[in-house]
C-alpha cells in the first residue's frame, strides 16, 4: 500500500507541476499588456515601470515562473488591482460557496441515483429500468444553466417555494443557507445523478452475475437481501471513482450554475476575472480549481485502493 | 492482431499475408453484409434509433436553414417584441422582435458546426499525439503524456474559457477553445491502444522489412486503433455542443447578434416572468439535440465497441 501511495503522490506532483506551467503560460499568452489593465486610470509612466518591476515582468520567463511559484507556495497569489483586494482573500471567499454547492450537489445526486440505479438493475428491461435510465439520460443531457432557469421559473416565480438567487454561508445562518442552496444543488445534483445512476445500474448488474451471488441465490437468499446485503457494497465501489472523475465536470457545471443563481463562487470569480482581464486573479482562480480537482482525484484513488486491494498492485 | 470488419466489430484477423491482405481490407460484399449486421443490432435499440433520427433531423435543419427558416434570423421587428408562440411565429419572438424559430434553426447550424468540427479537431490532434507517444515511447511519451495529464485535470469549460481569453471571440475561436478540452482523452485512449498494437507481430514484420516509422504508424497502427476512438468521438459531440452553449451563455461565445442557443437562453433569462418562451424554447432544442446525440452515441458504442458493451 505504501508503494502505491508513494507512486500516486509522485504522479500527482508531476501533474501539479504541469498544471502550474500551463496556467503560467495561459496568462502570458493572453494578448495585451496586463500592467496597463491593472493600473487602469492610475496609469503613469513611473507607475507602469514600478509595477512591471514589482511583478517581475522585466525578468526572464524562467525567473518569472520561479518567483511566481515561490509566492504560490507561500500562499501569496498577488493583489487584484481591479477589486483592490489580495487575490488570496478573494479566492478564499469564493471557494467556500463553490465547495458547498459541489458537496450539496453530490449529496442530491446520490440520493436520486441510488434508488433509481438499484431499481433499474433489479428490474432490468422493465418499465422501471427504461424509466429510470431515460430520466438519467435526460438529466445529464439537460444544460445546467437552462435547468436552473426552468427551476427558478417554476419554484421561485410561480410557486414561490425557494429564493431565486443569492447565497448565505451555512455557518452564518444554517437554515437560510440551506434554503438558498436547494435549487442550485438540485440543478447540478440531478446532472450528477444521471451519470451515477447509470454506473450503479451497470455495476450492480455485473456484481449480480458473479458466482458468489449465484451461490447465495441457490441457497435461497431473497432477491432484496441479495442486493442490499451482498451485492450493493461491491457495486458501489466504482461510484467512488466516478465522484473523482466527475469532480472536474461538477466544478465546471458550478461555473454555470453559480452564474444562474448569482452565487459568489469560483466560477463567477473566474469568469469576471477573465472579462476584467484581472490576470493574477485568473491565474489563482484556475490554479485553485484545478488543484482541487487533482486533490480530490488523489483522495479518491487512495480510497479506492483502500476499498479494493486489487488496484494496489496494478 | 486486430482489424476492423465492415460491421465495425473489432475482430482478430489472420495476420498479414497475400490471402489476408492488409489490416482493414474487406471485400465490398462482406462490407455490405457487415453494415447490414450492424444496422440490425443498432435498430434493436429504440433509443439509438430515436437518437439517430434527431441527429439526422438536426443535420437536415442545419443544411437547409436558409430554406427552412421562415424569417431572417437577424432581422429585427418581424413581429412584436416578446410575443408568445403564435401561428405567425411558432416559437414566438425575442425582445428585438426577431423570430425565435428562425434563430433556433440557424443556431442548429452553429451548434453542429462547433460540435462536430471541435471534436474532429481534437480527435486529429489527440490521436496524432497518442500515436506518436505510444509508438516511440521514452522521453517523448513521458513529455506528451505529462502535458496531457496536466490538461486533463482542467475542467473542459475552464480550458475553453481560458482559450477564449487568449484568442478572443468568434465561431472559429469557439471551435478551437472547445477542441482544446477534448484533446487529452483522445490522446490517452489512443496511446493505450497503440501500446498493445505495437507489440503485434505484423508491426514487428513491417519494421524488419524496413518500412518507415511514420508509414507504420499511420498505415498499420492507426487503422487498428481507430474504431473505439470514433465511437468516443461520437459521444463527445454532445459534450462539445454543451460546452459551446455554456460559453455562449456566459457571454464568451460568438458575438451578438449571431444566433447561438446559449446566448438565446441567456437573453431570455431576463424575461423569464413575462416571456418564458424566449429561454425555454431554445433550451428545449438544445436538450433534445444533446439527448439525441447521447442516445445515438450510446447506440454506436454498444454496437461498434464490444469492449465497452454493457
Amino acid at each position: 500500500m505504501l508503494r502505491f501511495v508513494l507512486r500516486r503522490l509522485s504522479q500527482t506532483l508531476a501533474v501539479l507541476f504541469t498544471v502550474s506551467v500551463i496556467v503560467f503560460a495561459i496568462i502570458r499568452l493572453i494578448p495585451g499588456d496586463p500592467v496597463y489593465t491593472m493600473l487602469g486610470s492610475e496609469y503613469t509612466e513611473q507607475a507602469y515601470r514600478d509595477l512591471r518591476i514589482k511583478l517581475g515582468l522585466d525578468r526572464s520567463l524562467l525567473t518569472q515562473y520561479l518567483l511566481w511559484i515561490g509566492d504560490v507556495f507561500r500562499g501569496d497569489f498577488g493583489y487584484s488591482y481591479i477589486k483592490h483586494e489580495t487575490v488570496s482573500s478573494l479566492v478564499g471567499d469564493a471557494f467556500l460557496p463553490t465547495l458547498s454547492l459541489v458537496l450539496a450537489s453530490v449529496l442530491v445526486g446520490l440520493v436520486i441515483a441510488l434508488p433509481s440505479g438499484i431499481v433499474a438493475a433489479m428490474r432490468q428491461d422493465s418499465v422501471w429500468d427504461y424509466g429510470s435510465m431515460g430520466f438519467a439520460i435526460f438529466m445529464y443531457s439537460m444544460p445546467s444553466f437552462w435547468k436552473g432557469i426552468i427551476l427558478i421559473w417554476i419554484f421561485s416565480v410561480y410557486l414561490r417555494w425557494f429564493p431565486a438567487m443569492g447565497y448565505v454561508h451555512p455557518w452564518t445562518d444554517f437554515a437560510e443557507g440551506m434554503w438558498k442552496l436547494v435549487l442550485p444543488a438540485f440543478t447540478l445534483g440531478t446532472f450528477f445523478s444521471g451519470l451515477v445512476a447509470r454506473i450503479i445500474r451497470s455495476s450492480l448488474l455485473e456484481v449480480l452475475d458473479q458466482d458468489y451471488i449465484k451461490a447465495a441465490r441457490a441457497k435461497g437468499v431473497r432477491r432484496a437481501a441479495l442486493v442490499y446485503k451482498h451485492a450493493l457494497s461491491n457495486a458501489l465501489i466504482p461510484v467512488v471513482t466516478v465522484i473523482g472523475l466527475q469532480f472536474g465536470t461538477l466544478l465546471g457545471g458550478a461555473v454555470l450554475t453559480e452564474t444562474v443563481f448569482a452565487i459568489p463562487g469560483m466560477g463567477r470569480l473566474t469568469v469576471t476575472a477573465i472579462l476584467d482581464r484581472d490576470y493574477q486573479l485568473v491565474q489563482a482562480a484556475i490554479l485553485t480549481g484545478v488543484f482541487s480537482v487533482v486533490a480530490v482525484n488523489l483522495l479518491v484513488d487512495l480510497t479506492y485502493a483502500f476499498l479494493n486491494p486489487k488496484i494496489r498492485v496494478t | 492482431m486486430r482489424t476492423v470488419d465492415a460491421g465495425g466489430l473489432i475482430l482478430p484477423s489472420p495476420g498479414p499475408g497475400p490471402e489476408a491482405g492488409m489490416p482493414g481490407a474487406v471485400s465490398v460484399a462482406s462490407a455490405r453484409a457487415g453494415i447490414g449486421r450492424w444496422w440490425r443490432r443498432f435498430a434493436r435499440s429504440r433509443g439509438a434509433v430515436f437518437g439517430l433520427t434527431v441527429f439526422l433531423a438536426m443535420v437536415a435543419l442545419a443544411a437547409l436553414a436558409d430554406v427552412v427558416a421562415p424569417h431572417d434570423p437577424l432581422a429585427q421587428g418581424v413581429g412584436p417584441p416578446l410575443e408568445g408562440p403564435s401561428r405567425a411565429h411558432w416559437a414566438g419572438t425575442d425582445s428585438f422582435g426577431r423570430d425565435i424559430l428562425s434563430r433556433i434553426i440557424h443556431g442548429a447550424r452553429i451548434a453542429l458546426l462547433v460540435g462536430i468540427l471541435s471534436v474532429l479537431m481534437s480527435l486529429v490532434v489527440g490521436v496524432t499525439l497518442g500515436l506518436i507517444a505510444g509508438y516511440y515511447g521514452g522521453v517523448l511519451d513521458a513529455l506528451v503524456m505529462r502535458v496531457m495529464d496536466g490538461l486533463f485535470a482542467f475542467p473542459v469549460i475552464f480550458l475553453a474559457i481560458a482559450t477564449m481569453a487568449i484568442m478572443g471571440f468568434g465561431v472559429t475561436n469557439v471551435i478551437v477553445a472547445v477542441a482544446v478540452g477534448f484533446v487529452p482523452p483522445f490522446a490517452r485512449v489512443t496511446r493505450g491502444d497503440v501500446l498493445a498494437v505495437k507489440e503485434e507481430p505484423y508491426i514487428e514484420a513491417a519494421r524488419l522489412a524496413g518500412v518507415r516509422n511514420l508509414t507504420i504508424i499511420f498505415r498499420h497502427v492507426l487503422p487498428n486503433v481507430l474504431a473505439p476512438i470514433i465511437v468516443q468521438g461520437a459521444l463527445y459531440v454532445s459534450g462539445a455542443i454543451l460546452t459551446e452553449a455554456g460559453l455562449s451563455f456566459l457571454g464568451l461565445g460568438p458575438p451578438p447578434p449571431t444566433p447561438v442557443w446559449g446566448s438565446m437562453i441567456a437573453e431570455g433569462r431576463n424575461f423569464i416572468v413575462m416571456a418564458p418562451h424566449v429561454s425555454t424554447i431554445p433550451g428545449i432544442a438544445l436538450t433534445l439535440t444533446v439527448v439525441g446525440l447521447n442516445l445515438f452515441g450510446d447506440g454506436l458504442r454498444d454496437t461498434l465497441d464490444p469492449r465497452l458493451r454493457r
